[in-house]
């Protein structure tokens, strides 16, 4: 009988509460995850710490796509301080500047005027999944 | 009575996996913007985990009450592993515990159900606030 290994893709959002783009990059991360979970997986980033063995060896286990909502990063370097180097580290600005795309204003409740946003970073999420498939 | 405080920091969890991460974000949300607009102060929790000096000095410079999502307490340990202790830690299923005609659904946001959920949350976590700004021990 044929082996089928059926291969994950890690991905962590910036949870950036603080702003805009952290709602973007949770509601984007959020459609990827929905529209393709057979082949994705993502952990909350602050189990890093406070969670246990399992948690900490999340990059080692899935390859990683971190994605962040400003230049600071957090997602990257947490992952691969805490867990393991990521394969592909995405970011809202370069993605809104590439899209020709306004950064969002509001905190909560995005509407329709924020829905090219998350499509376009959910493509880009999706995009970088299909990649990191294709090289594993 | 304790020192008086400018700032009162809320860390709700960061999850994007359960409905009462949401919730814990929406209560958040509406502390800062709308019940204690001006005294309630966040930050991105993952900040933290990296160390950011400004983010590090806000929440062991002022009182931080935390709102988890899931018994994990993400959001409490991330402080406490900071050295400081957090002065008021809420779970968010507590909120509908008591309150089961509010029932949130959503994962990465809530739904208008739990918006109305967040408004009540938002101001039994503003009493915690006013004691903590006003130095009352919480």
């Amino acid at each position: 009988m044929m082996d089928i290994q059926v291969m994950k893709v890690g991905v962590v959002s910036c949870s950036g509460e603080e702003i805009p783009e952290g709602t973007l990059c949770r509601l984007a991360c959020r459609k990827v995850l929905d529209e393709r979970p057979e082949e994705t997986v993502t952990i909350c980033l602050p189990l890093f710490i406070a969670g246990g063995e399992e948690e900490r060896t999340f990059a080692s286990n899935y390859p990683t796509i971190t994605v962040d909502g400003c230049d600071k990063m957090c997602a990257a370097k947490a992952t691969e301080m805490l867990s393991g180097k990521p394969s592909k580290r995405l970011s809202i600005p370069e993605i809104l500047k590439k899209h020709g795309l306004k950064p969002p204003t509001k905190l909560r409740h995005f509407g329709p005027e924020e829905e090219p946003a998350v499509k376009a970073v959910a493509e880009e999420i999706a995009r970088a999944v299909d990649e990191v498939l294709e090289e594993e | 009575m304790g020192k008086k405080h400018k700032k009162v920091v809320v860390l709700p969890c960061s999850g994007i996996g359960k409905v009462f991460g949401a919730l814990a974000r929406e209560t958040m949300y509406e502390l800062l913007e709308k019940t204690r607009p001006g005294t309630v102060a966040t930050t991105c929790l993952p900040l933290l985990v990296i160390k950011d000096p400004e983010a590090v000095a806000l929440v062991t410079e002022n009182p931080v009450i935390t709102i988890d999502g899931c018994p994990k307490d993400c959001a409490k340990k991330s402080v406490e592993a900071l050295g400081k202790a957090v002065d008021k830690a809420f779970e968010a299923i507590k909120f509908y515990k008591e309150h089961k005609d509010l029932k949130p659904e959503g994962i990465a946001e809530v739904n208008e159900t739990g918006c109305k959920l967040a408004v009540v949350a938002a101001e039994e976590v503003a009493k915690e606030v006013d004691k903590l700004a006003a130095g009352e021990v919480a």
